[in-house]
């Protein structure tokens, strides 16, 4: 399974550790905005196939393929506007690439800016960033007043014949404002909730506009992969799951860190070379999470083999996400853990829709109960329905966000669920008829 | 028509429609929550979740567009499991106090839980409490119950136009505020109630007063305004408890003002319920044999001319056409309906009626208010324009300052000579009036009684005639009257003469009549002098204070009767409850009257009184249809142009009549919307 690590020459984000400094020109000399008028001027039609050669996948959770969602924008500008939103809200817990993105490679996302927006007919192109981030905010204003000192923003930007501005837009704190309709929601000065869909944003986004939302690494990654070639891209990974990707291993490793690593990596080389190993070596390893804390644990059996792209994560019921690997080593109390998650999906739904409203809070409250070693073997039982009934019911994707990290722990873990757990306190007849059926008529037809 | 398959049924569906709808034409219901027709579509009860063929969750049919050959199956496992859960989640949280809760009974909640409800709780944890809300006079709030479904949120923000509800708080703590805690201010907050599908808004004024079942319900007409909003009228033996909305796309859609809703209690306080008779200046008890004797007497004492009547705004057409054969049969003609003297031209129907429809204004381009304030003058109108206006952005001019409206509007002037302007084609807005294909012209109450009242009216009749506005589709030519009697008794030309001009008021304000006959008449302004004055209603009010003698008879509920809306609609009022102590129906008291002065004549019968009104009405086609349309004639204009300011004359809105001055809700309504004025 050794694989060999992502070549030098062959990364993206050079400066992902600051040595070279961030500034413009620092930048420059690592050969951002070079020859971007020229990229420009070969097309929109040009631009969007060649991201679809390289068959970037969105790098926010979703993994929907970048050139195609590209290409859902009118192709002509109507009545309305069209918009870029750059999603910097990036508040899943593991994962903070795109921080390290903002503050060290800002000019490789505002290329990308630049030429995606030129790409979906947009002019105007917000990046919405976290609240938090008000310093990682304060680094990408000055990155971008120095890009329109250059030329590169503004009208004609960098010599195309585009008219380009960016604007940053601060959240409030708010994890449920990184779905991107509620993203849209909240920048129109509304309460932070998701949209139907459909309409989807491509067609009726913000203000009603043609509007293309992108995560940041999706859009930093573009100027380099017009550069080198979408089959440069594409050779890298596997299959359908092309290129390199920031990963950002936390948790119980002797050297968390982000890195820069091909798609497929094995997920065991990613934590010993990069990482430092597991704290108290690989065998101390309890479970992974490994695509931020909305994607499903895996044990440390699967941990021995995957390998880290989208279709393998999904095959093993887990997904990439973000690619925030949170590493639970053995002497973590892993129901405990699960609680602290669920507690967090909890504290974020928005409220809007009524499973996820309701059902967090009493999934959060059962863990606890669990993981306080209070809780009856029904208590489990009742635990998976409740995943069950938010699962797919709700408006956006938090439903399973905050139903899959559970569901992960009882496919794992159920038997350090069960030893937790002991007898109703009352004698009671168990009784396997499933819960959804009406007791008493179940009764009847027993007499 | 594309079609739709669902539960292998194939359908035709219309264009637009959900996927809820669609099913609904297939007769599959759908639970749901969230979900109304007259409001935006939230998808957030995820009640409505149905199977679609290709999607491996189920969907949200509120939320989901109908498309050709969609595959929609609702009685699966899979929709069968969704709503369960659902239910489970609703009810988690849910207080479960049904015994105590108002909402029992019509509870959207009780009712879907009895289908998709399972009868144990496995919710152990402790239930969410929230802090009550106060909202006002009207509605009483128990948040713990709330399941948002945020359609009061859209209510308020939507059709009444007053952001001022909206939830705070996120996932658990998310909660149904007014923000500051102060009521809505707006004239249809009350409908919030019944949008409400748990118990967390209640009405205030009825709480623990009675349970659905235990109602008679009445299908009647509204008559605190012109607009004839369909109310149902519910009441608990004689008592009427509440007044609800009926759905009516034509006219009030499913919402009614809040004096419509509420004024109702004032029917349980200061009522005449036997006749007075002034004797030293004092209001003594009577019997009918007295007061009849007494009317008679003076009857026969006072000469005809001197002898006048004036009806009162809610007086249904049955009654004042009695009351016209009545006078007719004394010898007088001084009858009068206009409560001010306002311009009023009775050739033709088209001349005081809303000629557009209320659910025209939904077709228009352009609206044009002179001298009139829709929000207090005709509420649910009001409510349309502001549909309208939503929906299709309409450009809404005024003449004159109508003050505070629930949409936005653009003041062009305030003087007559504005209007004369317009007319003569001088200023910019006439060039956007004549390039509009249906623009909508309202001419308020407030615009007519000005000096120059009938050039006013008659030059822009003709301007619009002559730029063909008023044709056979479209007439843009609006009168907006503000009592629910004015159309009707125009037609049946309650007035002195053929002209329909001011000499009643002139005798009156000249001391010319010595018996004056109030037919629940309140609001006519008259100097007492020595005028012998009988007062014939149901309420003591403005007029039975100055009356020498009371005649007790029947509210608007308890007595059937017809009434013209301010479109010349012909509705039926029904009677849902008695007349209380000894009052009677205002026909039969007429009967009672024309009895005692000459034995021989014969008695007026109900159902004949209601033909010979369904004859008299000009235009009249069937009742609960719109009139006939008519092309215009030109009348020539004699009087002079004046230039004069146009005042919007305010309405107190909470006390425009007397019932709704003897409620007590609307009392504490008025005193609020005071305040707030004062403060704000």
């Amino acid at each position: 399974m050794e694989k060999n690590m992502l070549k030098e020459e062959n990364k993206i984000f050079k400066n992902l550790y600051n040595e070279y400094g961030w500034r413009i020109n620092d930048s420059i000399k690592r050969d951002d905005w070079k020859n971007t008028g020229s990229i420009i001027s070969k097309g929109r039609e040009w631009i969007i196939n060649e991201i679809k050669t390289s068959e970037l996948r969105g790098r926010g959770g979703a993994g929907f393929s970048t050139g195609l969602k590209w290409s859902f924008a009118p192709k002509e500008i109507g009545s309305r506007p069209h918009y870029l939103v750059i999603n910097a809200d990036e508040s899943e817990p593991g994962t903070c690439k795109d921080r390290d993105i903002i503050r060290f490679e800002p000019q490789k996302l505002i290329e990308g800016c630049l030429i995606a927006g030129y790409a979906v007919n947009a002019h105007v192109c917000y990046i919405y960033i976290r609240g938090e981030y008000l310093n990682e905010g304060k680094r990408l204003q000055e990155a971008i007043n120095q890009a329109y000192e250059k030329k590169f923003l503004g009208k004609n930007a960098c010599g195309s014949g585009w008219d380009f501005d960016i604007h940053i837009h601060y959240g409030a704190g708010a994890y449920i404002c990184g779905e991107e309709t509620a993203l849209l929601e909240s920048m129109e000065g509304n309460k932070g909730q998701p949209r139907l869909k459909p309409p989807f944003p491509a067609l009726v986004g913000l203000y009603g506009c043609p509007t293309i939302v992108n995560n940041v690494e999706t859009i930093a990654v573009v100027p380099t992969i017009l550069r080198r070639g979408g089959k440069w891209f594409a050779s890298m990974g596997k299959p359908k799951n092309t290129g390199s990707k920031i990963f950002c291993i936390s948790g119980n490793v002797n050297a968390p860190c982000n890195v820069e690593e091909e798609m497929g990596v094995p997920l065991k080389e990613l934590i010993e070379k990069h990482a430092g190993g597991v704290v108290g070596g690989w065998d101390n390893l309890q479970a992974v999470i490994p695509g931020g804390s909305s994607m499903p644990l895996l044990p440390k059996k699967i941990c021995d083999t995957i390998t880290m792209d989208f279709d393998s994560l999904i095959e093993n019921k887990s997904g990439l996400g973000t690619a925030g690997i949170v590493v639970i080593n053995k002497q973590q109390d892993i129901v405990a853990c699960m609680a602290r998650i669920a507690r967090f999906y909890k504290h974020e739904s928005c409220g809007q829709c009524t499973p996820c409203r309701e059902g967090s809070g009493w999934m959060w409250r059962i863990l606890d109960r669990v993981a306080k070693r209070k809780a009856t073997y029904s208590d489990v039982n009742l635990l998976e329905d409740v995943t069950k009934q938010i699962e797919g019911h709700t408006i956006c994707a938090f439903g399973e966000g905050s139903a899959w990290p559970v569901q992960g722990l009882l496919r794992h873990f159920k038997e350090e669920i069960d030893s937790r757990c002991r007898e109703e306190p009352l004698v009671k007849k168990k009784i396997n008829n499933p819960y959804l059926v009406d007791q008493h008529l179940l009764e009847n037809k027993n007499a | 028509m594309p079609k739709i398959t669902i539960n292998g049924k194939e359908i035709d569906f219309e264009k637009g429609m959900t996927v809820l709808q669609a099913c609904e034409l297939a007769d599959v219901e759908i639970p749901r929550f969230c979900y109304h027709e007259k409001l935006s579509i939230a998808g957030n009860c995820r009640m409505c979740l149905v199977e679609m063929e290709k999607s491996a969750k189920p969907i949200a049919s509120c939320a989901m567009p109908a498309a050709e050959g969609m595959n929609i199956k609702t009685n699966t496992q899979m929709v069968e499991k969704a709503r369960k859960g659902v239910m489970e989640f609703l009810l988690a949280n849910h207080p479960l106090d049904c015994p105590v809760c108002d909402q029992g009974g019509e509870c959207d909640l009780q009712d879907q839980s009895l289908y998709y409800g399972v009868d144990k709780s496995r919710f152990v944890e402790n239930k969410r409490q929230v802090k009550e809300k106060y909202m006002g006079p009207l509605i009483k709030t128990q948040m713990t119950r709330c399941i948002h479904c945020t359609r009061c949120v859209r209510f308020a923000t939507e059709v009444a136009g007053v952001p001022e509800i909206g939830a705070i708080g996120r996932g658990e703590n998310m909660e149904i505020t007014t923000y500051l805690e102060k009521s809505m201010e707006s004239e249809l907050s009350a409908n919030v109630i019944d949008l409400c599908p748990v118990g967390a808004l209640t009405s205030k004024p009825y709480a623990f007063e009675a349970r659905p079942w235990e109602l008679k319900k009445t299908e009647s007409i509204d008559v605190m305004d012109s607009v004839g909003s369909n109310i149902r009228v519910d009441t608990y033996n004689w008592e009427v408890k509440r007044i609800l909305p009926r759905l009516n796309n034509e006219i009030n859609e499913e919402w009614i003002s809040d004096k419509t809703r509420y004024s109702c209690d004032g029917l349980l306080k200061q009522r005449l319920d036997v006749p007075y008779i002034k004797k030293n200046n004092k209001l003594y008890k009577s019997s009918w044999d007295e007061a009849l004797e007494l009317i008679s007497k003076k009857f026969q004492e006072i000469n005809p001319d001197e002898i006048a009547g004036h009806i009162g705004d809610m007086v249904g057409l049955e009654n004042a056409l009695a009351f016209k054969k009545l006078f007719n049969f004394i010898g007088s003609k001084n009858l009068e309906f206009r409560e001010k003297k306002f311009y009023l031209n009775s050739d033709e129907k088209m001349n005081y009626i809303f000629n557009s429809s209320i659910q025209g204004i939904e077709e228009s381009d352009l609206i044009l208010l002179i001298g009139t304030n829709p929000r207090h003058e005709a509420t649910m109108l009001n409510a349309r324009i502001r549909k309208t206006y939503v929906r299709k952005k309409v450009p809404i001019y005024s003449i004159g300052d109508p003050g505070e409206l629930t949409y936005d509007y653009q003041i062009i002037g305030k003087k007559t000579d504005d209007i004369l302007k317009i007319i003569k084609k001088e200023n910019d807005f006439s060039k956007k009036l004549l390039s509009s294909k249906k623009p909508i012209i309202i001419i308020g109450e407030s615009a007519l009684e000005l000096k120059s009242g009938e050039y006013i009216f008659e030059e822009i009749k003709k301007f619009l005639k002559q730029n063909n506005f008023i044709t056979k589709d479209w007439n843009a030519l609006n009168v907006l009257v503000q009592n629910a009697s004015t159309v009707g008794l125009a037609d049946l030309k309650i007035f002195p003469n053929e002209k329909s001009d001011y000499t009643f008021f002139d005798k009156l304000n000249g001391g010319k009549f010595k018996f004056l006959y109030l037919l629940g008449s309140d609001n006519l302004e008259i100097k007492k002098t020595n005028e012998f004055v009988i007062y014939q209603g149901s309420h003591g009010d403005r007029g039975a204070e100055i009356a020498d003698l009371i005649l007790p008879s029947a509210a608007y509920t308890e007595q059937n009767s017809l009434y013209e809306n301010l479109e010349g609609r012909v509705q039926e009022c029904r009677k849902a409850s008695y007349p209380i102590g000894e009052s009677k129906e205002d026909w039969k008291i007429f009967n009672s009257i024309i009895k005692k002065l000459d034995q021989n004549n014969k008695n007026f019968k109900f159902e004949l009184l209601r033909e010979e009104v369904k004859e008299k009405i000009q235009n009249f086609t069937e009742i609960n249809e719109l009139p006939e349309k008519t092309l215009a004639n030109i009348k020539d204009i004699k009087c002079e142009f004046i230039s004069e300011k146009i005042l919007i004359k305010p309405l107190d809105y909470y006390y425009s009549n007397s019932i709704s001055r003897a409620s007590k809700t609307m009392s504490e309504c008025r005193q609020i919307n005071q305040t707030v004025r004062k403060t704000g």
